[in-house]
């Protein structure tokens, strides 16, 4: 009965992999730039579930630090990303 | 002095998420968070030309559990149409919805809880005419979308900003 | 992997929340495929920064907590990052979209 967890834990990052295969194909497949920024930030957020996921199967608390750091980077680059798209320019003066 | 309560709500929320990113409640850390947080907060005040005053916040805690299930209910509805077996696109639309609400963090706030939730995307605001686009995914009736939005969340958000 | 194991009365609401999890973000990535308008795929991976988040890092919370013998909350703070950040990119790049369009 006890090996339900690893069970669960296998399921998700194979759910979680699969996502980031689908995100990976929108990736090459986009036809806009905005569809490339979108599959970017689900790539870097399906990542940052993986690693929290990872963190449960090896009973680490490291491992939330590390996704911490993934939410706060993802955020920040896909939005520079829209940001570019939006404007013509990350930082305007 | 109005502005008192406010530095207070954010320094008693940065000194809250201190303690969460260290995982700890000792003095020490407790110390350290409230200098931390009364430094940072009386910085950023110096930044913000515009002032919140939220009131009546115990409304606050009504309106987050309205979100939480609508998100948990729109997330089912969402994920049933991507499953659908027929190939039929979702009827997908802009509509537009007049707004009462004139206060900025009032909207700053309802467009969170608009595109947090599945389903709908804030996707533009006309600041003269006060009116707000939104993005529906599958559109059946748009008076309902309408009467929702502005019962549901405008109500509180103006009664607790305004 | 470390030996020390999970009581039950955590493991399996934890082992329901991760399958929850990983199944509402699979989903969210398939909308991201399968939608043509890019307007619709904008709405997919919502799914999976609210609800598939949220079961995951409930799941993290009861494991952590049961394993550690004291509340371990401070996945709290990853909950309340993306809810605060995930929207703002779509709303950007949704803006971004009807600009190019426009253009």
């Amino acid at each position: 009965m006890n090996a339900i967890l690893p069970w669960a834990i296998d399921f998700a990052l194979l759910c979680f992999t699969l996502a980031m295969g689908c995100a990976l194909l929108r990736l090459l497949r986009g036809p806009t730039a905005q569809d490339r920024v979108l599959a970017v930030d689900t790539l870097y957020f399906s990542g940052m579930l993986t690693v929290l996921t990872l963190g449960i199967d090896f009973r680490s608390m490291i491992y939330f630090d590390i996704a911490l750091l993934m939410a706060l980077f993802g955020f920040v680059s896909s939005t520079a990303m829209a940001k570019f798209l939006l404007r013509g320019e990350v930082i305007e003066p | 002095m109005k502005q008192q309560p406010l530095l207070a709500v954010l320094g008693v929320f940065l000194t809250v998420m201190w303690l969460l990113l260290n995982d700890s409640l000792s003095v020490g850390q407790l110390a350290l968070g409230a200098l931390c947080a009364a430094l940072i907060s009386f910085a950023v005040a110096r930044l913000r030309p515009l002032r919140a005053r939220p009131r009546r916040l115990h409304l606050a805690i009504g309106l987050l559990f309205q979100v939480g299930l609508d998100i948990i209910r729109s997330n089912l509805a969402v994920g049933r149409l991507i499953l659908s077996t027929s190939h039929r696109s979702p009827h997908s639309a802009f509509i537009q919805i007049p707004l009462e609400l004139r206060d900025p963090h009032g909207l700053a706030i309802l467009s969170l809880i608009v595109t947090a939730t599945p389903g709908t995307v804030w996707s533009g605001h006309d600041a003269d005419h006060n009116v707000l686009t939104l993005h529906v995914l599958d559109l059946q009736d748009e008076a309902i979308w309408v009467h929702t939005i502005k019962q549901r969340y405008e109500r509180p958000l103006m009664e607790i900003f305004e | 992997m470390n030996a020390a194991s999970v009581p039950l009365w955590a493991a399996l609401p934890a082992a329901l929340l991760l399958v929850c999890g990983g199944l509402i973000t699979l989903i969210g990535a398939l909308g991201l495929l399968r939608f043509d308008a890019f307007y619709a795929r904008l709405h997919a991976p919502t799914m999976g920064t609210t609800l598939g988040a949220g079961c995951v890092l409930l799941a993290s919370i009861l494991v952590f907590s049961a394993l550690a013998q004291r509340p371990v909350l401070h996945e709290v703070l990853i909950t309340v990052c993306l809810l605060i950040t995930s929207p703002i990119t779509t709303m950007l790049l949704m803006r971004a979209a009807l600009l190019r369009r426009q253009g």
